[in-house]
């Protein structure tokens, strides 16, 4: 009888997992006000809610990264303590990180042994690691290669490694924050196969997503933050994802987007012949064409990597364009420095929004004028203007509702979904013609993605070309007039908002470029 | 282990508060104080005694206090020049042969000569603030420009240029100007001076001997005598570079623009600064920064050019900037500490003891930076005890 409580590993199974009455106080904000929440063997969990709910500051308590100002946690019954990684390690809780944490130029085998203690002291065991992980890659079908750099790992096999890595630990809990965000469907399918085998075989899994699609294929039961509270704690399978929207906002939140109809102007941003290289010498934008026109919203849809960040990059003057000519409003500004393609009208939110959209150690005011320091009202002579700039804060925050203690918060403080509507703020300030989206909601909640898609088509009404790059294939056809689908660094086809059917974008980008015309034909010909 | 707590090391979540900064300095340099004393007195000697021959031979009168402030002068100076390439995580150890290139620059002026020896000494003197801050500036551009360029590392082209400056400036010592085969040029023309407190001994001396109000101040200050006094025009301009550098830092579009390359290059790339333009400039300004500091040393102390003009101010101007946070203001304060260990070094044997207790603060300052970085706690292990 003894053995249904040992996990497959060997290891001990956790019964049950508690939290209870946990608070945890940032200087101005509440992140956990008295959160009770439990999980149990066998049991896929969600937690869910906005940006900043609190949902990352309660793992990190439970992995022993913070310390909770109150509230205790118990293990089948009993009170333990943890103080730190090692110690919840020793209990058998895991975490997989909403960014991934291992080193680059190590391969699987070293990465999982990394820190931990070598069965023949002080020589390494790299051969029993890689056995070892061979043997649990195979059980879970995690296909993953011990001997493997990391640096030459796709996002997809990286997440399989952290998995393996928490699994070889020992982990009987695992906790996931946002696993799926820069997954593509195909890689998330292929996850949630993993993790329902994990929960089979008697692990307890925590899973954080802003996708309810997710919430509802994966979990079992869900509970809800809001505000750092617990408003709901459900079965997944006796509730709906109205009734989860409006736990988590607080208010009704509309799942469908209402796409006004606008008449097109004149092509503001035009891309003729573009071909581009990379570093190495290798093509990564092969031959684009593509028009975006006043009051459109153009798509470019396909799996990441395909070039849609050089694409980006060559009109926002940070790629060099090789051969063809990027036109702005007519103007040729092929290869312009970034500084004079803001001048020229263009705005750009980066996907890596934490790298490159934010100084993350300056305050929300400073990072609102990252590009118009340079000119008035922001910039007096060689001086700043402090008045101004923290007037026009105040002005942003208040009109794009970003949520943060103040208007001189450092922005690494903020949640993710704040700090994309602080960029979204900025670049809408700058009143620019054209703006291009990369990933505007990866991440984002609900909330956040009903307020930013608002934005984008209501600028969209007010005449703005937009350029939306994304590989949220719902996010793409809710909001685009057209959709090209990038693949390989060329484009595979173009389909109208009403041609686009998930077959067809899917195919294309496959890079079924043949059966594309076919169906293209065929469909055009009825 | 069985001690009645454990000590853990928790990372900072919050915003450290704005004086933890400038507190872990000055606890910095207290520790070191205390950690220098027990040296001293396991060693046999008598810190109490020490510390107040210490003190007497850097503040213990105004002469002497002169002597330390000369000795800051180029501190404060070449301190400058470090924090505002630090500000932007520009890493730019070459000061000290800024410091040469600038004080041979600023010669020229004179072993030129560029004007008559018998120019009013605004003329010269400002002629050789000029080349000064330009030769440093120059010497500064070739590491800036590879960096930027070429992404050649900094901390290798400014290290070996401080080599080449050294020799540069034996070359033209030694070789051409030598002084009757010493390894000087001949004095500079009194032009090319700039003004001490002592010049005007004469005229205020015989003021203060007449006695009346002003004498009667500065004798009840001590200051009845300053003959003698070698402090220089040289600290003004280390004050000026200050407020300039903090108007530069807090107030301007420039200053924004160093701190936003240096926190995330990637984002200032994204937000369209020209980071090339702004690594050269930042590493001209710290070079002629450190420039005018040699400028000032010549001028102002030794009244020629020679061999070892510096004993290492540039690389002391590297543990200055550190120490003050790369705050102006406070750069000045630690100069002037740092002014005082080199004049006790002269006055205290060994004089080793003023380089221990550099080392000493320097090792403090850097393992402080812990206490930045995390929270540190006692936890009582019965806590512990009682929860399991
Ligand atoms: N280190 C910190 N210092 C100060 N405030 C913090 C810190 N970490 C989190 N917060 C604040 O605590 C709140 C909860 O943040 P948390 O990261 O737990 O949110 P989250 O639910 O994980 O959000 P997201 O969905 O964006 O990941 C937010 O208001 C955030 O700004
Ligand atoms: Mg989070």
């Amino acid at each position: 009888m003894s053995n249904d409580n040992l996990l497959p590993s060997g290891l001990p199974r956790i019964e049950s997992l508690e939290m209870r009455g946990i608070v945890k106080k940032f200087p101005g904000v509440l992140a956990n006000d008295h959160v009770d929440f439990d999980v149990k063997a066998g049991e896929i969990h969600a937690l869910l809610g906005e940006n900043g709910a609190g949902k990352s500051t309660l793992m990190k308590i439970l992995y022993g990264l913070y310390h909770p100002e109150e509230g205790g946690i118990y293990l089948n019954g009993r009170p333990i303590t943890i103080n730190s990684p090692t110690d919840s390690l020793n209990h058998g809780i895991g975490m997989i990180h909403q960014h991934f944490m291992l080193v680059d130029n190590l391969t699987v085998a070293e990465n999982v042994a990394l820190g931990l203690k070598s069965s023949r002291e002080p020589r390494l065991d790299l051969d029993v690691v890689s056995a070892r992980v061979r043997e649990l890659a195979d059980k879970y079908g995690l296909r993953v290669d011990p001997d493997t750099v990391i640096s030459k790992m796709a996002v997809g096999e990286r997440q399989r490694v952290e998995i393996v890595k928490a699994l070889y630990r020992g982990a009987a809990l695992l906790v996931l924050d946002e696993p799926t965000a820069v997954l593509t469907p195909q890689e998330v399918d292929d996850l949630f196969v993993i993790f329902r085998q994990m929960a089979a075989d008697g692990h307890a899994l925590i899973f954080i997503s802003h996708k309810l699609d997710e919430i509802f294929a994966l979990t079992d039961r869900v509970t809800v933050l809001r505000d750092g509270r617990v408003t709901g704690a459900v079965l997944t399978s006796e509730t709906n994802k109205n009734k989860l929207a409006n736990m988590m906002v607080g208010r009704e939140v509309s799942l469908t987007r209402e796409r006004p109809s606008v008449t097109p102007g004149k092509a503001r941003l035009k891309l003729e012949n573009v071909s581009a290289v990379n570093e190495d010498g290798q093509p990564v934008l092969i031959n684009i064409n593509l028009v975006v026109r006043s009051g459109e919203i153009v798509g470019v849809a396909g799996v990441s990597g395909n070039g849609q960040r050089p694409l980006a990059e060559a009109i926002a003057g940070l790629q060099r364009v090789g051969n063809g000519r990027v036109l702005m409003d007519d103007q040729d500004v092929t290869n312009l420095a970034p500084a004079q393609m803001f001048d020229a009208g263009l705005a750009y939110i980066p996907e890596e929004r934490m790298h490159d959209g934010v100084i993350k150690d300056f305050s929300v005011a400073e990072n609102f004028i990252l590009q118009d320091h340079v000119r008035p009202p922001f910039a007096k002579g060689i001086f700043l203007n402090f008045k101004q700039i923290a007037a026009h804060a105040q002005e942003l925050i208040n009109a794009f509702s970003i949520k943060t203690p103040s208007r001189e918060t450092l922005v690494k403080n903020l949640s993710g979904g704040n700090i994309q509507k602080l960029i979204l703020a900025r670049e809408l300030a700058r009143q620019p013609r054209v703006i291009i989206a990369a990933q505007p909601t990866r991440g984002v909640d609900i909330g956040a993605t009903e307020y930013i898609h608002a934005q984008l088509l209501k600028q969209r009404s007010a005449g703005l070309a937009t350029l939306l790059i994304s590989e949220d294939l719902d996010e793409v056809k809710a909001l685009s007039d057209r959709i090209v689908v990038l693949f390989g660094g060329e484009i595979m086809g173009e389909l109208s908002h009403e041609e686009a059917t998930p077959e067809k974008l899917g195919l294309l980008m496959a890079g079924e470029r043949e059966i594309e015309k076919m169906i293209y034909t065929f469909d055009k010909g009825r | 282990m069985n001690l009645p707590f454990t000590i853990t090391f928790e990372k900072r979540v919050a915003d450290i508060p704005k004086w933890l900064p400038a507190a872990t300095s000055i606890g910095s340099v207290i520790v070191a104080f205390i950690v220098s004393g027990v040296i001293l007195k396991m060693i046999g000697g008598e810190p109490l005694r020490v510390a107040k021959f210490f003190y007497e031979a850097t503040f213990g009168s105004w002469a002497t206090f002169s002597d330390t402030i000369v000795k800051a002068t180029p501190l404060i100076m070449v301190g400058l020049a470090c924090a505002v390439a630090f500000k932007m995580k520009l890493w730019n150890i070459g000061a000290e042969g800024q410091f040469y290139i600038g004080a041979f620059a600023a010669s020229l002026v004179v072993l030129i000569p560029m004007v008559s020896p018998d120019s009013p000494k605004v003329v010269v003197i400002g002629l050789m603030i000029i080349m000064g801050m330009l030769g440093g500036a120059i010497w500064g551009f070739f590491p800036g420009y590879l960096k930027a360029r070429f992404q050649v590392n900094e901390i290798i082209t400014t290290l070996m240029l401080n080599y080449i400056a050294v020799l540069w400036n034996n070359f033209w010592i030694f070789d051409r100007w030598s002084d009757a085969g010493f390894q000087m040029t001949p004095a500079f023309e009194k032009s090319a001076w700039l003004p001490r407190v002592t010049d005007y001994a004469r005229e205020y001396g015989t003021f203060i001997d007449g006695g009346g109000g002003l004498a009667n101040f500065m004798t009840s200050i001590g200051l009845e005598r300053i003959s003698g006094m070698t402090l220089h025009l040289g600290v003004a301009f280390g004050l000026v570079a200050a407020v300039v550098m903090w108007w530069i830092f807090d107030r301007s579009r420039w200053g924004y623009e160093i701190k936003l390359i240096g926190d995330n290059p990637k984002a200032a790339r994204y937000a369209g600064l020209n980071i090339t333009r702004n690594i050269v400039l930042v590493m001209m300004v710290s070079g002629a920064l450190a420039g005018l500091a040699g400028m000032s040393e010549i001028t102002g102390v030794v009244h020629r050019l020679q061999e070892r003009i510096s004993p290492g101010y540039g690389f002391t101007g590297i543990i200055v900037a550190w120490l003050a946070k790369l705050n102006p203001f406070a750069v000045i304060i630690v100069a002037i500490l740092f002014g005082a260990l080199i004049v006790a070094g002269r006055e205290i044997q060994p004089s080793g003891l003023s380089q221990l207790l550099q080392g000493i603060i320097l090792f403090m300052v850097i393992s402080s930076d812990v206490l930045l970085r995390y929270k540190v706690r006692l936890v009582r292990a019965q806590a512990a005890v009682e929860a399991a």
